[in-house]
């Protein structure tokens, strides 16, 4: 499978796609309310994703273009085709939520936990989201940009 | 026997050569200590890169069971010595320190590397390093570097093994006095 057969099958699925070609990969952007029912497809479908290799948090609010923005990005991948796919998810950086993806790919539960615990994405209908890396009474999100902790971090 | 043991310039006595046999004089803690410093069985413990550096010395190429190093325990309660081979993040900090409790004493603690120095390349703009491992436990010997060469843990090895020749405690050599 091609990056352009991945286009086709995508924009016959979901026309609100968005397609990003700048990289070798493909990327496709996918809006926060539609993303359920295309992951799903994107397992299911005529893709057959059935390895998502990465999962993380890109927050923009460092940019001018991005005050208010994070954008969640997945890595997937066919064992089949093996041709990887790029899919990003832009958020409110204020109100970040996004539907849980790990009934469909079970490695998604720990990786959303640490996105979670990290960026402060929330998860919704996540089974479990404590903290994962961080200690349990841990505040704030500290891969955010304006992150700030007095008493753990010297600034240089 | 005197001929083995003479020849030895760290062994801590005299032989004294008598017809029928030789007699040994020595302080029980010296012979203690020297015996002590040459079986210290470090804990299998890293937490990050200098890990491979101490794999590394305990393999052949290295190989620290020539100074006595070669009993590696994968329990605190067997282990004499413990190496900070890596980062302590906030999270591993109580983890260390239980450890170093669980340990029989006498232990020893051996710093390896910047981060476990000092925090390291992590020292500005992190919120979840501990900014040495002394913080947390006792260390006995430092080893700078990032990672250290394992000719530099040898190094420390040797040196904490001299240190417990000389017979003092930590708490000792903290409280003396310098001699002028």
């Amino acid at each position: 499978m091609t990056n352009e057969e991945l286009k086709q099958h995508i924009t016959t699925h979901e026309a609100s796609a968005v397609f990003d070609e700048t990289g070798e990969w493909l990327n496709v952007y996918i809006e926060p309310a539609v993303w359920k029912s295309f992951a799903q497809w994107l397992k299911k479908g005529e893709l057959g994703m059935d390895y998502l290799f990465c999962l993380t948090c890109i927050d923009w609010s460092a940019t001018a273009a991005g005050k208010t923005l994070l954008t969640m990005v997945y890595h997937f991948t066919a064992t089949t085709h093996r041709q990887p796919l790029v899919v990003k998810v832009k958020l409110d950086r204020n109100n970040p939520d996004i539907e849980t993806v790990c009934d469909i790919w079970r490695t998604a539960e720990f990786l959303e936990r640490e996105v979670a615990e990290l960026f402060g994405v929330r998860f919704l209908h996540h089974p479990d989201l404590r903290k994962l890396i961080l200690t349990d009474d841990f505040e704030g999100y500290p891969l955010r940009k304006d992150f700030e902790d007095p008493v753990n971090m010297i600034k240089l | 026997m005197k001929n083995d043991l003479q020849h030895k310039e760290d062994f801590p006595g005299q032989i004294h050569e008598l017809p029928g046999g030789g007699i040994i004089i020595s302080s029980f803690n010296d012979i203690v200590n020297w015996a002590r410093s040459n079986s210290l069985w470090p804990l299998t413990f890293a937490t990050s890169c200098c890990g491979i550096e101490m794999m590394s010395v305990a393999s052949s190429k290295y190989d620290f069971s020539r100074f006595g190093f070669e009993v590696a325990r994968a329990t605190p309660r067997q282990a004499d010595v413990i190496i900070i081979a890596g980062t302590i993040v906030n999270k591993m900090a109580p983890v260390l320190k239980r450890l170093y409790d669980q340990m029989a004493d006498p232990k020893y603690v051996i710093a390896m590397g910047a981060c476990a120095i000092s925090g390291g390349p992590f020292f500005y703009n992190t919120y979840s390093v501990v900014k040495g491992a002394d913080h947390i436990i006792p260390v006995d010997v430092y080893i700078p570097g990032c990672p250290p060469r394992p000719e530099a843990l040898l190094h420390a090895l040797i040196t904490l093994q001299q240190k417990i020749k000389s017979g003092l405690t930590r708490e000792q050599i903290r409280s003396e006095k310098p001699t002028v």
